[in-house]
């Protein structure tokens, strides 16, 4: 028994430490702004995690917005409500689905690199070289990833729903015929600049922190074996994807909640 | 050349995410640059049954303006709405009156004004006079019941 209180003891301190050390390397980070020199480290990011990840997020968007647009026709129609379907589609994704699946699709598909790449680094002492030579490499490896993340993942966020829209489009007014005029002018009847997609924004670029800290700070405290990099880039994703979606909550709770 | 493609690509990204969102603003929240300059109206109610922020006021069925808050006043337990009223509507004559209504059977309430007569118009900061609470269901069904006992 009180084995098992030392082992619980010296894993909750161990997690301390390294949210600790998470917190110490954001702050060392994230507070160096890019060079007009450095700027093209950014770039090379920005490519790697937003335009790299542009196609998933552009499928999973249309084929969302078209399952959305089908379900709720089917629900609303037999109210003869299926005028409404732009509404739900359109508040439906950029309060909610938009932001979630975006960051969800870009943690696994960006924020595993990010770490299997820093992870690597780490395991072939590149990072430590790096060092040695007096490049910090923190400012050379994780700032630029860092930044790439917070600004690639609102810009994704804001694709992906302009895509799932169209998708919506395609299945509700193309192919299941609702009449074109009520479908948009229910849609810009209802929603509102700060009140849907501005806040919908806010959430992504929330995530886009949580997602890209978690991403390179797993990258950077990886056990290095090839080993410790798989475990490092699972972790990733569940963290972030757990992450995301606890966070979706709290800020839907703020931000929406009227009590 | 590697990186000049990347360039391409990130600026083509970042383009296309920038029209995403002007796209939205403009096209899903449907922005107007009309005159959208509003002012503010009041009116004390009975009851407004669950009427909520943001709720419609409309005349004659065309929305012109939106309830902007709702105090209690205890001391005469009446309920104050505010109202913001959008300029380009038109003037309101002060005997306008106010009523609220429900949209369809199980639809929200909203504020329904009725016209006025008037010469003198309303203008920011005045309170509507003749107004119409909303018709609570409970009530009509008590009311029904003691008329049919008596």
């Amino acid at each position: 028994m009180p084995d098992l209180l030392l082992r619980l003891g010296h894993r909750a301190l161990n997690r301390m430490a390294s949210l600790g050390r998470a917190s110490m390397l954001w702050v060392a980070s994230v507070f160096w702004l890019p060079k007009p020199a450095d700027l093209y480290l950014v770039v090379r990011q920005i490519h790697n995690v937003g335009v790299l990840s542009l196609i998933i997020v552009m499928l999973s968007a249309f084929s969302i917005g078209a399952v959305l647009a089908l379900q709720f026709y089917t629900q609303l129609a037999r109210f003869g409500a299926q005028d409404a379907v732009g509404v739900g589609l359109a508040v439906v994704l950029l309060r909610e689905l938009g932001p979630v699946i975006t960051a969800l699709l870009f943690a696994g598909r960006a924020g595993s690199a990010i770490t299997a790449e820093i992870g690597l680094m780490k395991s072939t002492e590149q990072l430590t070289s790096m060092e040695m030579m007096g490049v910090d490499p923190l400012r050379r490896v994780v700032a630029p990833r860092l930044w790439a993340g917070f600004i690639s993942l609102p810009l994704l966020t804001a694709i992906f729903n302009v895509v799932a829209i169209y998708g919506g489009v395609v299945v509700g007014i193309e192919w299941l015929g609702i009449e074109r005029g009520a479908f948009w002018s229910g849609m810009t009847d209802v929603v509102e600049i700060w009140e849907d997609i501005g806040k919908g924004m806010l959430k992504s670029v929330f995530f886009a922190v949580v997602v890209t800290w978690i991403a390179v700070y797993q990258g950077y405290d990886t056990y290095p074996s090839a080993e410790g990099i798989g475990l490092a880039t699972t972790r990733t994703v569940v963290y972030s994807s757990v992450m995301i979606l606890a966070l979706d909550f709290l800020l839907t709770l703020s931000m929406y909640g009227d009590f | 050349m590697r990186m000049r493609t990347v360039e391409i690509s990130v600026g083509a990204f970042v383009l296309a995410g920038i029209l995403a969102l002007v796209f939205l603003v403009v096209r899903v929240s449907g922005i107007n640059f009309e005159d959208s300059s509003t002012y503010s109206i009041s009116a004390r109610f009975d009851d407004v049954a669950g009427l909520k922020r943001r709720a419609k006021v409309s005349l004659a069925g065309v929305v012109i303006g939106r309830v902007s808050h709702i105090q209690v006043d205890t001391e005469y337990g009446e309920a104050v709405v505010h109202m913001e009223i959008e300029r380009r509507a038109g003037p309101l004559s002060t005997d306008t009156g106010a009523q609220i209504l429900t949209e369809g059977i199980i639809g929200s309430r909203y504020v329904s004004l009725l016209p006025g007569a008037d010469e003198e118009v309303l203008d920011d900061g005045d309170e509507i006079l003749d107004t119409q609470g909303a018709l609570v269901l409970e009530n009509l069904i008590g009311d029904l019941v003691t008329n049919l006992g008596s």
